[in-house]
């Protein structure tokens, strides 16, 4: 090897596709990943003046430390994952909706009518129709974009995203309007009557249940059932679709009627269950982070809760962390987005390997 | 090196896994100076690998590789570049909206400003050196793909490429493009250019190459001199055994008219007649074969046909049996859902299989059942029954797969074809429509394709044959079918007929329906 050409050395480190990985490896590789995220967090904690510990230990407490903070952590997970689980059904089939933040919207509106002006119906009866009402709002919201894909080819990215303002500001009106509440002069919708709050099962509304219920469902809709294949055939390609004698634009309406009431039962529980009023925060983001849950859960609908509660966990840690050690809000938010930033990043690992140039090579290099 | 012969390239010893998977395992290859080297091997034999580790794609797990006498280390396709190692892959690599000049310059050191004047000079002058017909303002859209693959040639060679390697380059073409093609290899020869050919088809590895190198599964199985080597002897080192060339052609009976074509009329996107007054029957127990130069409406009739074209005018009849009484039912304007439901059994092998015939992620069991999940009632989708069939079809075709949970884009493309066909005759069709049935596969798969088609046909299924060979066409078709600017020319006998009157056939009426192309 003694002509050895210097400009066309073996690269030092290279990038090779992983054929298969075991799970034992995959989850080893997360957990440097969350290992590194800590590292990486403890140095801008550092830089804030603060112990590393104390603050990791005040968020796991303050999320997971007593029943109190649990229901909290759970409440906020609720919607999240219910929502995440919308966004998979679209995201399966390769509809891009990001108008999930809309549809809550539309689902807290179209139950919280309900909510507003028939709290006087039977609790059992009021609450079934608000449930109903908030998946057809959803529903309804979902099925918009859906129907201009289907008959004119329109892109639903945008078309998605730009519901969800018309929703803000369809909130804002009905706040500034026609729902005001009487009784305050601040533009703002009144509180719930208690006959329309939901009722609590182990210290949390019925909604948690609702949402294992539908990880489940989900579940097994897509990996038993013929529509859930569907999805699947019409998300890798319209033409084999076309040619297996399914109708894409039935797909793209029911399947995105189905993502759009998901979201839609996640505003109708954030209304009747946790905010018990619908203000322009009802959505509060849910409907982009649930993207990060559904991207992270690689669709899968076990994932999703497992992200959904982990995630659930980042938001209220950093809460508490900003109270207990004055940390300010935007850095709790930067350890939050550390922490995802490497989840993702894990990704990276689990999919490539990297080779480092050999090490005989290496000494016979700097031999030269 | 005391060796007189003096190399372009010399690779020892080259191995590369990915994953689990050796795609070279151990491989010596040569290339001499000035000379034409065929690189033969059936599909996944990994002569793609081998070559795109010579253009920088791929890293050799190891193994030492020698450009002109002296050890390299090709890291990316720019080394290669500098090494004057040119790659013109399968797929090609232009962009659509530049001209060939444009393209050409694409990716190279300079300033913001593009001389075209010098450029287009430039290109012109390498084009009149080898032979090639250019025009360096033509657009990359306005192109035939003959054309786009010569501007993948120029491209290497205005970079000074000394060592072109060209991957199944005739694949695309014509058989007078081909011609051409080696006319032009041959003049690059002869100024000194050393050129690797990776081809399976044999007929032109002995009119091209010098010598050609065999790889098999991966190994390296020898080097031979092209002058001294027939046919028979570079099948039998490709495939490890001794093959029969002949395609076979059974007797049989002919049946009942399954498919009637009446007055077929479709317009493309453009609302340009893709299909003009086209009439045909398919009899049970006969191989229709159609023959035309790419994109004279094959893939309109034939989607037509299977009810996933829209048809503008005519009809097309599909014999079925009403209460035991045969009928002849026209299915244009129902939908495939219905078609399927009144038992019309047509099955359809399209030239895209993973986009179109196929879902690539999805494993065996899932493709298996693509067309006939419907059938079974409930909302729930059975796969018990297309496990056992996905089983049975591995067994019976020879598929080489992991097991029936691997997704089908992880096969080869012969096997994945052995998917595909094998479930459109699992379930017992009438008309069987096949589109490019062997392109790209390799001479096993194709000659295993080829019985299955004959099986069919003995059965009394009306197949419907559409292909580019037309010597394949002529050995195993009933009847041809020509087709020329989306009207029939004309339907022969194979024994009747020759090759040049089916080429002369293939662009009679195109000149006469020229406008309706434009």
């Amino acid at each position: 090897m003694s002509n050895v050409s210097k400009e066309h050395r073996e690269p030092l480190i290279r990038m090779v596709k992983r054929d298969s990985i075991s799970q034992q490896k995959q989850w080893m590789i997360r957990a440097i990943g969350l290992l590194g995220a800590l590292l990486t967090g403890a140095l801008v904690i550092l830089a804030l003046g603060q112990n590393p510990i104390a603050v990791y230990k005040d968020m796991v407490v303050g999320a997971l430390g007593t029943p109190t903070v649990r229901r909290e952590t759970i409440k906020i997970a609720v919607p999240l994952l219910i929502t995440s689980i919308g966004i998979s059904f679209a995201f399966k089939m390769q509809f891009w909706n990001i108008g999930a933040e809309g549809q809550i919207l539309m689902g807290a509106i179209f139950a919280g009518y309900f909510a507003f002006f028939h709290s006087d119906w039977p609790k059992v009866l009021l609450v079934i129709v608000m449930l109903a009402a908030g998946m057809i709002g959803g529903g309804i919201y979902g099925l918009i974009p859906a129907l201009f894909k289907a008959k004119w080819g329109t892109n639903e990215t945008l078309f998605t995203l730009m519901l969800n303002y018309i929703a803000l500001a369809f909130v804002k009106y009905l706040q500034n309007g026609p729902w005001k509440d009487p009784r305050t002069q601040f533009p703002k919708m009144s509180m719930l009557d208690d006959n329309a709050r939901l009722t609590k099962v182990l210290g949390v509304h019925w909604g948690w249940i609702l949402a294992l219920v539908l990880v489940v469902l989900s579940y097994i809709y897509f990996t038993k059932t013929k529509q859930g294949y569907e999805i699947a055939v019409v998300g890798e390609s319209n033409n084999t679709a076309r040619y297996a004698g399914i109708n894409v634009s039935k797909v793209f309406i029911r399947t995105m009627l189905l993502s759009g009431a998901m979201a839609g039962i996640a505003g109708m529980l954030q209304v009747a269950g946790s905010d018990f009023t619908i203000t322009e925060n009802t959505a509060g983001g849910v409907g982009f982070t649930a993207i990060t849950v559904a991207w992270l859960a690689k669709m899968n609908s076990f994932g999703m809760l497992i992200v959904a509660v982990f995630i659930a966990v980042l938001e209220r840690g950093s809460n508490k962390i900003q109270t207990t050690f004055k940390i300010p809000a935007s850095a709790a938010e930067v350890l939050t987005g550390i922490i995802l930033f490497f989840m993702l990043g894990c990704e990276f690992f689990i999919n490539y390997k990297l080779i480092v140039r050999r090490r005989k090579e290496a000494e016979h290099e700097s031999a030269n | 090196m005391g060796n007189h012969v003096e190399h372009a390239i010399e690779m020892h010893g080259i191995t590369k896994t990915f994953g689990k998977v050796v795609a070279n395992h151990n491989v010596n290859l040569q290339l001499r100076k000035g000379e034409i080297l065929a690189l033969l091997g059936e599909n996944g034999s990994g002569k793609t690998t081998l070559m795109n580790m010579l253009s920088g794609i791929y890293f050799p797990d190891c193994g030492t590789i020698k450009i002109q006498g002296k050890e390299v280390t090709i890291r990316s396709p720019k080394d290669a570049f500098e090494l004057g190692i040119g790659m013109i892959h399968q797929h090609f690599k232009l962009v659509d909206v530049f001209s060939a000049a444009e393209n050409i310059v694409l990716g190279l050191d300079g300033g913001v400003h593009i001389d075209r004047k010098a450029v287009n000079q430039k290109v012109k002058e390498i084009g009149e050196r080898y032979g090639f017909e250019i025009d360096p303002t033509k657009k990359i859209y306005n192109m035939a793909v003959s054309e786009k693959q010569t501007v993948e040639i120029l491209k290497v060679l205005y970079r000074g490429a000394e060592i072109l390697i060209l991957d199944e380059p005739t694949a695309v073409l014509t058989p007078q493009e081909t011609d051409k093609l080696f006319a032009v290899l041959r003049n690059m020869k002869e100024d000194g250019k050393s050129i690797i050919i990776i081809t399976h088809k044999l007929h032109e590895v002995l009119s091209i190459s010098d010598r050609v190198a065999i790889l098999r599964k991966g190994e390296y199985i020898g080097t031979v001199n092209t002058a001294k080597t027939n046919q028979q002897q570079l099948t039998e080192m490709m495939v490890g055994r001794a093959v029969s060339l002949e395609i076979d052609r059974p007797k049989v009976e002919l049946g009942e008219e399954m498919l009637k074509v009446v007055d077929l009329t479709c317009l493309n996107a453009d609302k340009i007649k893709a299909l003009d007054d086209v009439n045909f029957s398919a009899y049970g127990g006969e191989i229709l074969g159609i023959a035309g130069i790419a994109g004279s409406g094959q893939k309109e009739l034939c989607e037509a046909i299977a009810g996933l074209y829209p048809v503008a005018g005519g009809s097309i009849l599909y014999r079925r049996e009403v209460d035991g009484h045969p009928v002849m039912e026209n299915i244009v304007g129902q939908p495939v859902d219905t078609i399927y439901r009144k038992g019309i059994s047509m099955a359809f092998v399209p030239e895209d299989r993973l986009g179109m015939g196929l879902v690539a992620s999805m494993d065996m069991v899932d493709n298996v059942m693509l067309r006939s999940y419907k059938r079974n009632p409930g909302i729930f989708v059975d796969r018990k029954k297309p496990k056992a069939l996905s089983e049975k079809l591995i067994g019976e075709l020879e598929i080489v797969t992991p097991g029936v949970s691997t997704p089908v884009r992880r096969l080869s493309g012969g096997n994945v074809q052995k998917v595909l066909l094998g479930r459109e005759i699992a379930y017992g069709p009438n008309v069987l429509v096949v589109a490019y049935p062997v392109r790209g596969l390799d001479i096993n798969s194709s000659y295993k394709i080829y019985e299955l088609l004959n099986e069919q046909k003995k059965r009394g299924v009306a197949v419907i044959f559409v292909g580019e060979d037309l010597d394949v066409l002529l050995e195993i078709s009933d009847r041809i079918l020509v087709l020329c600017g989306g009207r029939v020319s004309g339907i022969v006998k194979p024994e009747e007929t020759t090759k040049e009157e089916i080429g002369l056939m293939m662009i009679k009426v195109a000149e006469k329906t020229k406008e309706v192309n434009a």
